[in-house]
């Protein structure tokens, strides 16, 4: 029987078997962030312990950082508007120092999301394995990396140890086969994945997305769908890798100049695989999607009424069964996060506000480009000037506003329309209600001022 | 790490799916860079009518007056799921919660609660909803939650187990395997020399 790439990535990377069914993974690469990296590393030197190979270990600022520049200086300091937030930066910054492990701070020209910068930069690999204490590390799976979200805990014992303890995950593979219809994205395949089996659907299993609708995504999209792994419960999500994945990677500062080793040619499942699980979709049958309730599951297509849930979510959200999503009236539109935040999401967005503006009932139109490399390539195309035109604000990279951590917030009581993961009871602040859908989809509403499909303007632009 | 082997507690209901990171601890509860200080925030936006001035919901279960001293909490199905933000764990258990029974749970909370003695136990819907406001007894040494006259097993891997009996560090226990890491590594930095990069910054 064949091998799944899930298999191979274990199997290379298995150590030893520990006693109980679980096995020593090697790890290949950390990646700390300032909201938990600090916790981590100084909960370390506590236990006087170290970091045992401290080239393969890495910080980014990216949680809680100020994404507006001081307007003189065109700069970023370590002030932040999340009361107590600047401890976060400067003890993660004086305890990365000391672990001698390589730090990528407020002001440096890498920084950004985590997810967003490690494959620019190359650090994550086809066929590595890439822990952080961070949910969507399952974001770089996009690139065949082995690559997950652990607790604080496990960051220490991954940095110690150089591996982790694991039971060993089912597998699943999500087959999109088809293609995609204008206006529809990569979002919406996950969106419709939950919709379809629920946000825990995915538990203890690797999930392996492939088919020709997979296949055809480029590289932002492909870590669009594996981004939201974590919201379907699966222990990670993973594309196999092909040429487009080589081509982006190779040369980049911390990848090698060509993937030519036996190895990374042979990561794919085997044709006779076999798989736990299988799921299929057609990719031609997805339509925008976008939730209704306060959980990732809570997901229709964007014209479907919205169907009886658990009554607290209803609640929560201000809306009743039966009643139509399209139309509703939203006060925000945010675009960022480390699920759509790259060049070619802001690129559709911009391509759909050009010379438009923002209804006047949204109160705040937000655009957070995900590393300050995106940020950089999409002012060089002139995509900052078409969103300040068009009434959003144009920010400095991080995760800004996906959470809300006591800082900047939106007005109570506000409905947003926002391209991130998570549509939690409060996760963008106390009572505000979330909408999560693509970025085509935010854009399209922050122009109506009601939560509208993107599909009309995407295919007259197509058609233009 | 405190050993987890027997409870006998009142068994806290809520009861709903879904419950995430981020209802547990809020990331504006989160206000230290340590792992203390966190019990207050623990489900701030359900356990407070008012956050700011913290004024208690009495209709919260956890403020209800059976609730005094909880150490074990009912869910539905995915608990713990969202941010991989271990200070669920912490707050729960500076609150005083070691074990927690749900339909299942998300997979990086239910590795942060192993971690840190906290146990979760897995049992179906049913026994879930009977176990409410009841005393109950889970013994993990005989994976067994016991609810009156009705005792249920529940299944827990080997190490799992093993490690909450005995109150085990496991990054102490990986060490003691340290040198067949350094022999896997030697090894593997001759077939994947590209993993093992030099200091570059």
């Amino acid at each position: 029987m064949g091998l799944t790439l899930f298999d191979k990535i274990w199997d290379a990377h298995r150590v030893a078997d520990a006693p109980g069914g679980t096995a020593l993974i090697a790890i290949d690469r950390v990646f700390l962030h300032e909201r938990t990296g600090a916790a981590a590393l100084k909960s370390m030197a506590a236990s006087g312990r170290s970091v045992a190979d401290p080239a393969r270990v890495f910080a980014m600022m990216d949680h809680i950082v100020d994404t507006r520049a001081n307007p003189l200086t065109g700069l970023r300091g370590d002030q932040t508007l999340m009361p107590g937030g600047q401890a976060f930066i400067t003890e993660t910054r004086e305890a990365a120092q000391a672990a001698g492990i390589t730090l990528f701070d407020v002001t440096d020209r890498d920084q950004g999301i985590v997810h967003v910068v490690s494959p620019e930069l190359g650090i994550v690999l086809p066929g590595l394995t890439l822990v952080a204490p961070d949910s969507h590390t399952c974001t770089q799976g996009a690139f065949g990396a082995l690559a997950w979200g652990i607790g604080s805990s496990e960051a220490e014992h991954a940095m110690a140890t150089g591996v982790l303890r694991l039971a060993r995950p089912q597998s699943m593979r999500v087959t999109f086969s088809g293609a995609l219809a204008p206006g529809v994205t990569a979002k919406d395949m996950a969106l419709a994945l939950f919709a379809g089996h629920g946000a825990g659907g995915g538990a203890g299993h690797a999930i392996e997305f492939a088919g020709e609708a997979v296949a055809a995504l480029d590289m932002d999209a492909r870590m669009t769908v594996c981004n939201m792994a974590t919201e379907f419960a699966a222990f990670t999500g993973i594309i196999a890798p092909d040429e487009r994945t080589f081509a982006y990677l190779a040369g980049r500062r911390y990848a090698p100049a060509a993937f030519d080793a036996p190895y990374w040619r042979g990561l794919c499942s085997d044709a006779d695989a076999v798989f736990d699980r299988e799921i299929g979709f057609d990719a031609g049958e997805v339509s925008p999607m976008v939730s209704w309730g306060t959980s990732p599951e809570h997901c229709i297509a964007i014209d479907a009424p919205i169907p009886q849930g658990p009554a607290r979510a209803h609640e929560y959200i201000g809306l009743a069964a039966g009643e139509a999503l399209l139309g509703t009236p939203n006060d925000v539109a945010f675009i960022g996060s480390c699920t759509n935040s790259r060049l070619s999401d802001l690129r559709r967005a911009a391509a759909l506000v050009r010379g438009k503006h923002v209804a006047p009932g949204i109160s705040k139109a937000l655009v957070v480009p995900g590393s300050s490399a995106v940020k950089r390539a999409a002012e060089a195309e002139g995509l900052d000037k078409i969103f300040v035109q068009a009434g959003f604000e144009w920010r400095e990279s991080g995760c800004s506003l996906c959470f809300y951590a006591g800082g900047e917030g939106f007005a109570p009581g506000s409905r947003t329309i926002s391209s991130t993961n998570r549509n939690f009871e409060g996760r963008q602040g106390p009572g505000i209600r979330t909408h999560i859908a693509s970025p085509e989809t935010v854009a399209a509403s922050a122009l109506a001022g009601c939560i509208d499909d993107p599909r009309k303007a995407v295919t007259e632009m197509g058609a233009a | 790490m405190t050993p987890f082997t027997t409870l006998t507690a009142v068994a806290v209901p809520l009861l709903f799916d879904n419950i995430d990171t981020d209802t547990i601890i809020p990331s504006r509860e989160m206000r230290s860079t340590g792992r203390t200080g966190l019990a207050d925030g623990l489900f701030a936006p359900w356990r407070y009518s008012d956050v700011d001035q913290r004024i208690a919901d009495p209709d919260f279960p956890l403020n209800r007056p059976e609730a005094a001293d909880a150490k074990l909490v009912l869910g539905g199905a995915n608990f713990g799921c969202g941010s991989s933000r271990e200070h669920a764990v912490w707050a729960l258990m500076e609150f005083g919660i070691t074990c927690i029974i749900a339909e299942s749970f998300a997979p990086i909370f239910r590795a942060n609660c192993i971690r840190n003695g906290l146990l979760p136990v897995e049992l179906s819907g049913a026994a879930i909803k009977a176990m409410a406001w009841h005393a109950v007894t889970v013994d993990l040494d005989r994976r067994l939650a016991i609810n009156g006259v009705v005792t249920h097993a529940f299944a827990i891997d080997d190490e799992a187990r093993a490690m909450l009996l005995e109150g085990l560090d496991a990054i102490d226990l990986t060490l003691k395997q340290g040198n067949a890491i350094t022999a896997w590594q030697d090894a593997d930095r001759q077939s994947r020399p590209w993993v093992y990069l030099e200091k570059r910054l």
